[in-house]
Protein backbone atom coordinates (compact mmCIF):
# COMPACT_ATOMS: atom_id res chain seq x y z
CA UNK A 1 0.00 0.00 0.00
CA UNK A 2 1.40 3.36 -1.00
CA UNK A 3 2.51 5.91 1.53
CA UNK A 4 -0.28 8.98 1.68
CA UNK A 5 1.50 11.50 -1.37
CA UNK A 6 3.16 14.47 1.11
CA UNK A 7 3.62 14.99 4.49
CA UNK A 8 0.60 15.72 7.11
CA UNK A 9 0.87 16.65 10.66
CA UNK A 10 0.33 14.10 13.46
CA UNK A 11 -0.25 14.80 17.01
CA UNK A 12 1.92 13.75 19.39
CA UNK A 13 0.07 11.22 21.91
CA UNK A 14 2.67 10.70 24.18
CA UNK A 15 6.26 10.85 25.05
CA UNK A 16 8.12 8.86 27.95
CA UNK A 17 11.55 7.71 29.18
CA UNK A 18 12.65 4.41 28.66
CA UNK A 19 16.08 4.11 30.02
CA UNK A 20 18.13 6.16 28.32
CA UNK A 21 16.44 6.29 25.36
CA UNK A 22 12.58 8.11 24.91
CA UNK A 23 9.54 6.28 23.51
CA UNK A 24 6.87 8.81 21.64
CA UNK A 25 3.36 8.09 20.35
CA UNK A 26 1.87 9.37 17.22
CA UNK A 27 -1.85 9.50 16.10
CA UNK A 28 -2.00 9.27 12.58
CA UNK A 29 -5.43 9.31 10.95
CA UNK A 30 -4.34 9.10 7.24
CA UNK A 31 -1.96 6.46 6.53
CA UNK A 32 -1.86 2.66 6.51
CA UNK A 33 -0.68 0.58 9.17
CA UNK A 34 3.30 0.30 9.25
CA UNK A 35 4.77 -2.94 8.03
CA UNK A 36 7.95 -4.26 10.07
CA UNK A 37 11.02 -2.55 8.56
CA UNK A 38 9.79 0.82 7.51
CA UNK A 39 10.71 3.86 8.67
CA UNK A 40 9.07 7.53 8.19
CA UNK A 41 10.48 11.00 8.17
CA UNK A 42 9.80 13.06 11.04
CA UNK A 43 10.15 16.90 11.83
CA UNK A 44 8.48 18.79 14.66
CA UNK A 45 6.03 21.55 13.28
CA UNK A 46 7.60 24.05 15.59
CA UNK A 47 11.71 24.69 15.76
CA UNK A 48 12.91 22.29 13.47
CA UNK A 49 14.40 24.84 10.95
CA UNK A 50 12.14 27.80 11.10
CA UNK A 51 14.70 30.45 12.44
CA UNK A 52 17.75 29.21 10.24
CA UNK A 53 19.88 26.86 11.69
CA UNK A 54 19.45 23.05 12.53
CA UNK A 55 17.89 20.53 12.72
CA UNK A 56 16.68 21.34 8.61
CA UNK A 57 16.07 18.21 7.07
CA UNK A 58 13.72 15.69 8.19
CA UNK A 59 15.01 12.15 10.58
CA UNK A 60 14.52 8.81 9.31
CA UNK A 61 12.88 6.75 12.10
CA UNK A 62 12.19 3.36 11.87
CA UNK A 63 8.76 2.26 13.66
CA UNK A 64 8.48 0.33 16.66
CA UNK A 65 5.32 -0.48 17.42
CA UNK A 66 2.02 0.33 15.98
CA UNK A 67 -1.77 -0.56 16.63
CA UNK A 68 -5.31 0.27 15.57
CA UNK A 69 -6.22 3.73 17.67
CA UNK A 70 -9.48 4.90 17.56
CA UNK A 71 -8.81 7.04 14.22
CA UNK A 72 -6.27 5.67 12.30
CA UNK A 73 -3.59 4.25 13.94
CA UNK A 74 -0.72 5.02 16.87
CA UNK A 75 2.69 5.04 15.98
CA UNK A 76 5.58 4.10 18.22
CA UNK A 77 9.21 5.52 18.04
CA UNK A 78 12.24 4.80 20.14
CA UNK A 79 14.89 7.65 19.89
CA UNK A 80 17.82 8.12 21.55
CA UNK A 81 19.52 11.91 21.37
CA UNK A 82 22.01 11.86 19.56
CA UNK A 83 21.99 15.50 17.65
CA UNK A 84 20.08 18.46 17.18
CA UNK A 85 17.31 16.17 15.09
CA UNK A 86 16.99 13.81 17.90
CA UNK A 87 17.58 16.17 20.49
CA UNK A 88 14.38 17.98 19.20
CA UNK A 89 12.50 15.11 18.78
CA UNK A 90 13.23 13.59 22.51
CA UNK A 91 11.22 17.22 23.39
CA UNK A 92 7.89 16.66 22.14
CA UNK A 93 5.45 17.22 23.51
CA UNK A 94 2.18 15.88 23.81
CA UNK A 95 -0.41 17.63 22.08
CA UNK A 96 2.11 19.35 19.60
CA UNK A 97 2.30 18.12 15.91
CA UNK A 98 5.01 16.56 14.00
CA UNK A 99 5.08 16.52 9.83
CA UNK A 100 5.04 13.06 8.91
CA UNK A 101 5.47 11.31 5.57
CA UNK A 102 5.11 7.55 5.47
CA UNK A 103 5.20 4.78 5.26
CA UNK A 104 8.13 4.50 3.29
CA UNK A 105 10.91 1.92 2.51
CA UNK A 106 9.98 -1.95 2.26
CA UNK A 107 9.50 -4.12 4.92
CA UNK A 108 10.69 -7.82 6.51
CA UNK A 109 10.27 -11.34 4.64
CA UNK A 110 9.14 -13.89 6.61
CA UNK A 111 11.55 -17.08 6.95
CA UNK A 112 9.93 -18.79 4.98
CA UNK A 113 9.88 -16.04 2.05
CA UNK A 114 14.24 -15.84 2.53
CA UNK A 115 14.11 -19.69 3.01
CA UNK A 116 11.82 -22.67 1.89
CA UNK A 117 13.38 -24.65 4.27
CA UNK A 118 13.57 -22.23 7.29
CA UNK A 119 11.68 -22.85 10.43
CA UNK A 120 12.53 -20.03 12.39
CA UNK A 121 14.09 -16.55 13.09
CA UNK A 122 16.95 -15.52 15.46
CA UNK A 123 16.64 -11.20 15.70
CA UNK A 124 19.54 -9.51 16.82
CA UNK A 125 18.94 -6.19 18.01
CA UNK A 126 21.92 -2.95 19.20
CA UNK A 127 21.38 0.10 20.97
CA UNK A 128 18.54 2.23 19.16
CA UNK A 129 18.51 -0.24 16.64
CA UNK A 130 16.31 -2.52 18.57
CA UNK A 131 13.39 -0.72 17.57
CA UNK A 132 12.09 -2.39 14.06
CA UNK A 133 12.97 -5.62 15.68
CA UNK A 134 10.16 -4.89 18.33
CA UNK A 135 7.38 -5.06 15.87
CA UNK A 136 9.11 -7.57 13.51
CA UNK A 137 8.96 -10.01 16.87
CA UNK A 138 5.06 -9.42 17.65
CA UNK A 139 4.33 -10.21 13.79
CA UNK A 140 5.97 -13.47 13.91
CA UNK A 141 4.75 -14.29 17.25
CA UNK A 142 1.58 -13.34 15.45
CA UNK A 143 2.13 -15.97 12.73
CA UNK A 144 3.35 -18.85 15.56
CA UNK A 145 6.75 -19.24 14.01
CA UNK A 146 9.79 -19.91 16.00
CA UNK A 147 12.12 -17.20 17.45
CA UNK A 148 14.88 -16.82 19.56
CA UNK A 149 15.82 -12.42 20.25
CA UNK A 150 19.29 -11.09 21.00
CA UNK A 151 19.80 -7.60 22.12
CA UNK A 152 23.11 -5.63 23.36
CA UNK A 153 23.77 -2.27 23.96
CA UNK A 154 27.62 -0.87 24.86
CA UNK A 155 26.28 0.13 28.60
CA UNK A 156 23.33 1.09 30.89
CA UNK A 157 23.21 4.81 29.59
CA UNK A 158 22.87 3.62 26.52
CA UNK A 159 20.04 1.40 26.47
CA UNK A 160 15.87 1.26 26.72
CA UNK A 161 13.55 0.54 25.09
CA UNK A 162 13.20 -2.91 27.08
CA UNK A 163 10.08 -2.99 29.01
CA UNK A 164 7.98 -1.19 26.65
CA UNK A 165 8.62 -3.56 23.86
CA UNK A 166 9.95 -6.52 25.44
CA UNK A 167 8.67 -7.34 28.42
CA UNK A 168 5.72 -9.32 29.09
CA UNK A 169 4.02 -8.15 32.22
CA UNK A 170 6.72 -7.36 34.46
CA UNK A 171 9.63 -9.59 32.78
CA UNK A 172 11.48 -10.02 29.82
CA UNK A 173 9.86 -12.18 27.35
CA UNK A 174 10.79 -15.49 27.60
CA UNK A 175 12.53 -15.67 24.04
CA UNK A 176 15.23 -12.64 24.75
CA UNK A 177 18.23 -12.61 25.67
CA UNK A 178 20.45 -9.39 26.62
CA UNK A 179 23.63 -8.17 25.96
CA UNK A 180 25.65 -5.52 27.15
CA UNK A 181 29.12 -4.20 26.77
CA UNK A 182 29.22 -3.07 30.07
CA UNK A 183 28.09 -5.86 31.78
CA UNK A 184 24.85 -4.32 33.57
CA UNK A 185 22.43 -7.18 31.93
CA UNK A 186 23.08 -10.25 30.51
CA UNK A 187 26.11 -11.70 28.71
CA UNK A 188 29.22 -8.94 29.28
CA UNK A 189 30.00 -8.62 25.47
CA UNK A 190 28.83 -8.07 22.10
CA UNK A 191 25.29 -9.38 20.87
CA UNK A 192 27.19 -11.14 18.74
CA UNK A 193 28.66 -13.18 20.32
CA UNK A 194 25.42 -14.65 21.16
CA UNK A 195 25.21 -15.05 17.82
CA UNK A 196 28.05 -17.22 16.78
CA UNK A 197 27.11 -19.07 19.68
CA UNK A 198 23.61 -20.20 18.23
CA UNK A 199 25.06 -19.94 14.81
CA UNK A 200 27.39 -22.81 15.90
CA UNK A 201 24.47 -25.07 16.39
CA UNK A 202 23.39 -28.16 14.26
CA UNK A 203 20.26 -26.69 12.90
CA UNK A 204 21.44 -23.15 12.25
CA UNK A 205 20.66 -23.36 8.78
CA UNK A 206 17.19 -23.25 9.24
CA UNK A 207 17.07 -19.67 10.51
CA UNK A 208 17.23 -16.78 8.67
CA UNK A 209 18.66 -14.18 10.83
CA UNK A 210 17.34 -10.39 11.06
CA UNK A 211 19.37 -7.85 12.29
CA UNK A 212 18.91 -4.09 13.06
CA UNK A 213 22.08 -2.04 14.94
CA UNK A 214 24.98 0.09 14.27
CA UNK A 215 26.79 -0.47 11.67
CA UNK A 216 29.92 -2.29 13.19
CA UNK A 217 27.30 -4.57 14.82
CA UNK A 218 25.84 -4.97 11.42
CA UNK A 219 28.76 -5.87 9.52
CA UNK A 220 29.73 -8.31 12.04
CA UNK A 221 26.20 -9.95 11.74
CA UNK A 222 26.30 -9.92 7.65
CA UNK A 223 29.89 -11.83 7.86
CA UNK A 224 28.48 -14.37 10.73
CA UNK A 225 25.78 -15.21 8.85
CA UNK A 226 27.74 -15.09 5.12
CA UNK A 227 30.34 -17.87 7.11
CA UNK A 228 27.46 -19.93 8.30
CA UNK A 229 25.52 -20.15 5.40
CA UNK A 230 22.43 -18.25 6.85
CA UNK A 231 20.50 -16.10 5.08
CA UNK A 232 20.13 -12.74 6.84
CA UNK A 233 18.14 -9.29 6.20
CA UNK A 234 19.58 -6.21 7.88
CA UNK A 235 17.54 -2.86 8.57
CA UNK A 236 20.43 -0.49 7.66
CA UNK A 237 20.83 3.14 7.99
CA UNK A 238 22.24 6.04 5.48
CA UNK A 239 22.10 9.41 5.85
CA UNK A 240 18.87 10.28 4.23
CA UNK A 241 17.39 13.89 2.96
CA UNK A 242 14.09 12.58 1.57
CA UNK A 243 12.95 9.28 2.21
CA UNK A 244 11.03 9.12 -1.43
CA UNK A 245 13.78 8.63 -3.61
CA UNK A 246 14.82 12.09 -4.48
CA UNK A 247 17.84 13.48 -3.14
CA UNK A 248 20.04 9.98 -3.69
CA UNK A 249 22.09 10.76 -0.54
CA UNK A 250 21.70 7.30 0.70
CA UNK A 251 23.68 5.38 -1.64
CA UNK A 252 24.71 1.69 -0.08
CA UNK A 253 27.36 -0.11 -1.93
CA UNK A 254 26.19 -2.91 -4.24
CA UNK A 255 28.63 -6.44 -5.05
CA UNK A 256 28.61 -6.05 -8.50
CA UNK A 257 29.53 -2.53 -8.34
CA UNK A 258 27.10 0.74 -8.27
CA UNK A 259 24.97 1.66 -5.43
CA UNK A 260 21.45 0.99 -4.10
CA UNK A 261 19.17 4.00 -2.69
CA UNK A 262 18.35 2.42 0.76
CA UNK A 263 15.51 4.71 0.96
CA UNK A 264 13.34 2.96 -2.14
CA UNK A 265 15.19 -0.02 -2.41
CA UNK A 266 15.55 -0.50 1.46
CA UNK A 267 16.09 0.30 4.25
CA UNK A 268 15.50 -4.19 4.82
CA UNK A 269 18.38 -5.68 2.46
CA UNK A 270 19.71 -9.18 2.23
CA UNK A 271 22.65 -9.48 3.45
CA UNK A 272 24.17 -11.01 0.71
CA UNK A 273 23.47 -7.61 -1.80
CA UNK A 274 25.39 -5.60 -0.08
CA UNK A 275 28.69 -5.81 -0.14
CA UNK A 276 29.78 -4.76 3.54
CA UNK A 277 28.29 -2.64 6.09
CA UNK A 278 30.23 0.54 5.74
CA UNK A 279 31.47 1.44 9.42
CA UNK A 280 33.98 3.70 11.01
CA UNK B 1 -0.94 30.95 -17.16
CA UNK B 2 2.43 31.76 -17.52
CA UNK B 3 4.01 30.97 -21.10
CA UNK B 4 8.08 29.79 -20.98
CA UNK B 5 9.33 29.97 -24.64
CA UNK B 6 6.11 28.90 -25.58
CA UNK B 7 5.02 26.49 -23.45
CA UNK B 8 2.12 26.78 -21.55
CA UNK B 9 2.45 26.44 -18.25
CA UNK B 10 -0.50 25.97 -15.21
CA UNK B 11 1.57 27.89 -12.75
CA UNK B 12 5.22 28.89 -12.33
CA UNK B 13 6.92 26.26 -9.82
CA UNK B 14 9.02 24.25 -11.26
CA UNK B 15 11.54 21.16 -9.79
CA UNK B 16 15.33 22.31 -9.79
CA UNK B 17 17.10 19.31 -11.55
CA UNK B 18 18.51 16.50 -9.67
CA UNK B 19 16.38 17.08 -6.85
CA UNK B 20 13.16 15.10 -7.34
CA UNK B 21 13.16 11.91 -9.01
CA UNK B 22 9.59 11.21 -10.03
CA UNK B 23 9.76 7.60 -11.27
CA UNK B 24 10.45 7.14 -7.83
CA UNK B 25 8.13 9.06 -6.14
CA UNK B 26 5.59 7.28 -7.71
CA UNK B 27 6.73 3.84 -6.54
CA UNK B 28 6.43 4.90 -3.28
CA UNK B 29 3.27 7.47 -3.59
CA UNK B 30 1.36 6.09 -6.03
CA UNK B 31 -0.58 7.81 -8.67
CA UNK B 32 -1.72 10.32 -6.55
CA UNK B 33 1.70 11.84 -7.14
CA UNK B 34 0.19 12.50 -11.20
CA UNK B 35 -3.16 13.78 -10.01
CA UNK B 36 -1.48 16.09 -8.16
CA UNK B 37 1.74 16.77 -9.26
CA UNK B 38 3.61 19.40 -7.18
CA UNK B 39 5.18 21.07 -10.51
CA UNK B 40 3.88 22.79 -13.71
CA UNK B 41 6.58 21.56 -15.53
CA UNK B 42 9.25 18.43 -14.53
CA UNK B 43 12.91 18.86 -14.66
CA UNK B 44 14.92 15.53 -15.34
CA UNK B 45 18.06 14.61 -12.99
CA UNK B 46 21.11 15.36 -15.33
CA UNK B 47 21.40 12.66 -18.03
CA UNK B 48 25.17 11.89 -18.98
CA UNK B 49 26.27 10.16 -22.98
CA UNK B 50 27.27 7.11 -20.66
CA UNK B 51 25.74 5.54 -17.36
CA UNK B 52 27.04 6.72 -14.09
CA UNK B 53 27.02 5.14 -10.91
CA UNK B 54 27.18 8.30 -8.73
CA UNK B 55 30.05 9.06 -6.18
CA UNK B 56 31.29 6.96 -3.06
CA UNK B 57 29.26 7.83 0.22
CA UNK B 58 29.35 9.98 2.13
CA UNK B 59 27.26 11.95 -0.02
CA UNK B 60 25.19 14.55 2.20
CA UNK B 61 25.57 16.43 5.12
CA UNK B 62 23.23 18.96 6.93
CA UNK B 63 24.32 22.50 7.79
CA UNK B 64 22.44 25.14 9.23
CA UNK B 65 19.12 26.28 7.27
CA UNK B 66 20.60 24.03 4.36
CA UNK B 67 23.03 20.68 2.77
CA UNK B 68 25.51 20.23 1.16
CA UNK B 69 25.60 17.39 -1.76
CA UNK B 70 28.10 15.26 -3.69
CA UNK B 71 26.22 12.59 -5.29
CA UNK B 72 27.83 12.38 -8.48
CA UNK B 73 24.93 12.23 -11.53
CA UNK B 74 24.26 8.69 -11.14
CA UNK B 75 21.76 7.90 -14.17
CA UNK B 76 21.44 5.61 -16.95
CA UNK B 77 22.65 7.41 -19.94
CA UNK B 78 21.39 8.47 -22.63
CA UNK B 79 20.32 5.25 -24.04
CA UNK B 80 18.97 3.86 -21.08
CA UNK B 81 17.54 6.81 -20.74
CA UNK B 82 15.29 7.14 -23.62
CA UNK B 83 14.44 3.62 -23.63
CA UNK B 84 13.61 3.35 -19.75
CA UNK B 85 12.81 6.47 -17.99
CA UNK B 86 11.35 8.70 -21.09
CA UNK B 87 8.29 6.16 -21.31
CA UNK B 88 7.69 6.86 -17.56
CA UNK B 89 8.06 10.43 -17.20
CA UNK B 90 6.20 10.77 -20.41
CA UNK B 91 3.03 9.79 -18.04
CA UNK B 92 3.55 13.02 -16.09
CA UNK B 93 0.57 15.10 -16.63
CA UNK B 94 3.08 17.91 -17.13
CA UNK B 95 5.82 19.67 -19.96
CA UNK B 96 9.48 17.26 -19.43
CA UNK B 97 12.47 19.30 -19.49
CA UNK B 98 15.55 16.95 -19.71
CA UNK B 99 18.77 17.98 -18.08
CA UNK B 100 21.93 17.00 -20.32
CA UNK B 101 25.36 17.15 -20.04
CA UNK B 102 28.49 16.07 -21.27
CA UNK B 103 32.02 16.79 -21.65
CA UNK B 104 33.28 17.70 -24.94
CA UNK B 105 31.06 19.32 -27.56
CA UNK B 106 30.44 15.99 -29.65
CA UNK B 107 29.03 13.93 -27.35
CA UNK B 108 26.96 17.25 -26.06
CA UNK B 109 25.67 17.52 -29.70
CA UNK B 110 24.87 13.41 -29.28
CA UNK B 111 23.05 14.06 -26.00
CA UNK B 112 20.93 17.47 -27.38
CA UNK B 113 20.00 15.39 -30.89
CA UNK B 114 18.76 12.24 -28.95
CA UNK B 115 17.24 14.18 -26.59
CA UNK B 116 15.18 17.11 -28.80
CA UNK B 117 14.31 14.29 -31.30
CA UNK B 118 11.78 12.49 -29.11
CA UNK B 119 7.91 14.25 -28.98
CA UNK B 120 7.53 13.86 -25.24
CA UNK B 121 10.86 16.28 -24.24
CA UNK B 122 9.21 19.86 -24.53
CA UNK B 123 12.63 21.54 -23.61
CA UNK B 124 16.19 20.61 -22.84
CA UNK B 125 18.59 22.44 -19.67
CA UNK B 126 21.81 22.24 -20.53
CA UNK B 127 24.04 21.30 -17.02
CA UNK B 128 27.48 23.22 -17.57
CA UNK B 129 29.22 22.99 -14.36
CA UNK B 130 31.24 20.38 -15.86
CA UNK B 131 34.62 20.59 -17.45
CA UNK B 132 35.21 20.96 -21.06
CA UNK B 133 37.91 18.05 -21.34
CA UNK B 134 39.94 19.17 -24.32
CA UNK B 135 40.61 22.76 -22.40
CA UNK B 136 40.37 22.00 -18.67
CA UNK B 137 38.21 24.29 -18.24
CA UNK B 138 34.40 24.47 -16.68
CA UNK B 139 32.05 25.12 -19.01
CA UNK B 140 30.01 27.53 -17.33
CA UNK B 141 32.47 29.52 -15.52
CA UNK B 142 33.67 30.38 -19.14
CA UNK B 143 31.77 32.87 -20.85
CA UNK B 144 33.91 31.46 -24.15
CA UNK B 145 33.33 28.23 -23.53
CA UNK B 146 29.67 29.20 -22.71
CA UNK B 147 28.95 30.66 -25.88
CA UNK B 148 31.04 28.00 -28.33
CA UNK B 149 29.13 25.47 -26.98
CA UNK B 150 25.63 27.41 -27.66
CA UNK B 151 27.02 27.72 -31.10
CA UNK B 152 27.10 24.08 -31.77
CA UNK B 153 24.15 23.11 -29.94
CA UNK B 154 21.86 26.08 -31.04
CA UNK B 155 21.70 24.78 -34.93
CA UNK B 156 20.58 21.22 -33.58
CA UNK B 157 17.21 21.59 -32.55
CA UNK B 158 14.05 24.13 -32.04
CA UNK B 159 13.02 23.31 -28.92
CA UNK B 160 14.39 25.86 -26.30
CA UNK B 161 17.66 25.37 -24.65
CA UNK B 162 18.26 26.57 -21.16
CA UNK B 163 21.48 26.99 -20.04
CA UNK B 164 21.78 26.52 -15.82
CA UNK B 165 24.38 28.74 -15.00
CA UNK B 166 26.68 27.79 -11.95
CA UNK B 167 27.01 30.14 -9.16
CA UNK B 168 30.91 29.84 -8.51
CA UNK B 169 32.34 32.99 -10.51
CA UNK B 170 32.85 36.04 -9.66
CA UNK B 171 30.27 37.08 -12.64
CA UNK B 172 27.49 34.71 -13.56
CA UNK B 173 26.05 37.95 -15.87
CA UNK B 174 28.87 37.69 -18.09
CA UNK B 175 28.28 33.83 -18.64
CA UNK B 176 24.46 34.44 -18.70
CA UNK B 177 25.32 37.09 -21.71
CA UNK B 178 27.18 34.47 -23.37
CA UNK B 179 24.40 31.80 -23.25
CA UNK B 180 22.36 34.82 -24.55
CA UNK B 181 24.62 35.26 -27.52
CA UNK B 182 24.92 31.72 -28.67
CA UNK B 183 21.79 31.53 -28.88
CA UNK B 184 20.28 29.95 -25.84
CA UNK B 185 16.16 30.31 -25.10
CA UNK B 186 16.46 30.81 -21.37
CA UNK B 187 19.16 31.02 -18.20
CA UNK B 188 18.04 28.57 -15.39
CA UNK B 189 19.93 29.76 -11.81
CA UNK B 190 21.73 29.05 -9.16
CA UNK B 191 23.20 25.75 -9.49
CA UNK B 192 24.77 24.63 -6.06
CA UNK B 193 27.60 26.82 -4.00
CA UNK B 194 30.58 24.80 -3.95
CA UNK B 195 30.99 23.88 -0.39
CA UNK B 196 32.78 21.72 2.33
CA UNK B 197 31.80 20.72 5.65
CA UNK B 198 34.06 18.52 8.46
CA UNK B 199 33.06 15.79 10.14
CA UNK B 200 33.54 16.66 14.29
CA UNK B 201 33.64 12.59 14.88
CA UNK B 202 36.72 12.39 12.47
CA UNK B 203 38.37 15.61 11.80
CA UNK B 204 37.76 14.47 7.58
CA UNK B 205 35.40 15.93 5.74
CA UNK B 206 31.80 15.30 6.01
CA UNK B 207 31.42 14.72 2.02
CA UNK B 208 33.71 11.51 1.00
CA UNK B 209 34.16 13.82 -2.19
CA UNK B 210 36.27 16.63 -0.19
CA UNK B 211 33.29 18.72 -0.96
CA UNK B 212 29.80 19.36 -2.55
CA UNK B 213 26.99 22.11 -3.32
CA UNK B 214 25.16 23.43 -0.78
CA UNK B 215 21.68 23.73 -1.29
CA UNK B 216 18.84 24.74 1.09
CA UNK B 217 17.11 28.07 2.65
CA UNK B 218 21.39 29.53 3.50
CA UNK B 219 22.15 30.12 -0.18
CA UNK B 220 18.66 32.29 -1.06
CA UNK B 221 20.05 35.82 -0.52
CA UNK B 222 23.39 34.87 -2.86
CA UNK B 223 20.56 33.04 -5.24
CA UNK B 224 18.63 36.13 -5.11
CA UNK B 225 21.27 38.84 -5.95
CA UNK B 226 23.06 36.50 -8.84
CA UNK B 227 19.39 36.91 -10.17
CA UNK B 228 19.19 40.31 -9.89
CA UNK B 229 22.41 40.77 -11.46
CA UNK B 230 21.75 38.21 -14.21
CA UNK B 231 18.17 40.25 -14.89
CA UNK B 232 20.39 43.12 -15.85
CA UNK B 233 22.39 42.09 -18.03
CA UNK B 234 19.67 40.05 -20.07
CA UNK B 235 16.82 39.67 -22.04
CA UNK B 236 16.04 36.09 -22.00
CA UNK B 237 13.42 34.40 -19.46
CA UNK B 238 15.27 33.49 -16.39
CA UNK B 239 14.20 30.25 -13.98
CA UNK B 240 15.35 31.49 -10.65
CA UNK B 241 16.18 28.97 -7.60
CA UNK B 242 18.37 28.45 -4.22
CA UNK B 243 16.78 28.02 -1.19
CA UNK B 244 12.81 28.80 -2.19
CA UNK B 245 10.72 27.18 0.32
CA UNK B 246 8.05 29.38 0.63
CA UNK B 247 5.15 30.81 -1.25
CA UNK B 248 6.80 34.59 0.08
CA UNK B 249 10.17 33.17 -1.02
CA UNK B 250 9.37 32.48 -4.49
CA UNK B 251 7.17 35.62 -4.70
CA UNK B 252 10.47 37.52 -3.84
CA UNK B 253 12.77 35.79 -7.02
CA UNK B 254 9.41 36.36 -9.24
CA UNK B 255 9.60 40.14 -8.32
CA UNK B 256 13.72 40.08 -8.93
CA UNK B 257 12.58 38.77 -12.42
CA UNK B 258 12.23 35.16 -12.71
CA UNK B 259 9.71 34.36 -15.16
CA UNK B 260 9.52 30.40 -13.42
CA UNK B 261 10.95 29.82 -10.29
CA UNK B 262 12.50 26.46 -9.46
CA UNK B 263 12.16 23.97 -5.57
CA UNK B 264 14.46 22.02 -4.69
CA UNK B 265 15.64 21.02 -1.20
CA UNK B 266 12.27 22.14 0.27
CA UNK B 267 11.12 19.05 -1.55
CA UNK B 268 13.49 16.60 0.54
CA UNK B 269 11.25 17.95 3.52
CA UNK B 270 8.12 18.17 2.00
CA UNK B 271 7.56 15.81 -0.98
CA UNK B 272 4.52 18.64 -2.04
CA UNK B 273 6.25 21.47 -1.68
CA UNK B 274 5.72 22.87 -5.20
CA UNK B 275 2.02 22.50 -4.86
CA UNK B 276 1.95 23.93 -1.36
CA UNK B 277 4.54 27.55 -3.22
CA UNK B 278 2.14 27.32 -6.45
CA UNK B 279 -0.97 27.40 -4.32
CA UNK B 280 0.18 30.26 -2.16
CA UNK B 281 1.16 32.33 -4.88
CA UNK B 282 -2.34 32.03 -6.44
CA UNK B 283 -4.14 32.58 -3.05
CA UNK B 284 -2.10 35.27 -1.06
CA UNK B 285 -3.10 38.12 -3.47
CA UNK B 286 -0.40 40.03 -1.53
CA UNK B 287 2.34 37.98 -3.10
CA UNK B 288 1.34 38.66 -6.79
CA UNK B 289 1.68 42.32 -6.58
CA UNK B 290 4.64 43.06 -3.56
CA UNK B 291 4.43 46.45 -2.21
CA UNK B 292 7.56 47.78 -4.00
CA UNK B 293 9.78 49.50 -1.62
CA UNK B 294 7.90 48.34 1.30
CA UNK B 295 9.83 47.52 4.54
CA UNK B 296 9.82 44.42 6.09
CA UNK B 297 11.31 44.12 9.76
CA UNK B 298 10.49 41.10 11.28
Amino acid sequence: MSAPFGRRLCEVAENKVSGGYRIFSLRDREGPAPEPGQFYMLASERSWGEGGGRPYLPRAISVAETAPAKEGVRLDFLVESVGPGTDRLCELEPGERVWVTGPLGNSFSTPKQVNPDAAGAILVGGGIGIAPMAIWRRHLVDKGIPLRVLLGFRNEAHSGGLDELFCSGDSLCPDVRLASEDGHAGHQGYVTDLLATMLAGDDAETAVVYSCGPPAMLEAVRALCAESGVACELAMESPMACGFGACFGCAVAKPDGGYMRLCVDGPVVRGDTVLEVAHA
Amino acid sequence: MPDFCGIELTHPVINASGTYDAIAARRVFGDDLLAEFPFSAFVSKTITPEPRAGNVPRRIWETPAGMINSIGLPNKGLEGFLAGDLPQLAELPVPLIVSVMATNREDFSRMVRGVAERDEVAAIELNVSCPNVHSGLIVGEQPSETEALLETLRPLTEKPLIVKLTPNVANPEAVAVAAEEGGADAVSLINTLKASAIDPATGEPAIAAGHGGLSGPAVRPVALQQLRAVRAAVELPLIGMGGISSAADAAGFLAAGAALVAVGTESFRDPRAGSRIANGLESDASLRSPRVGALHLD
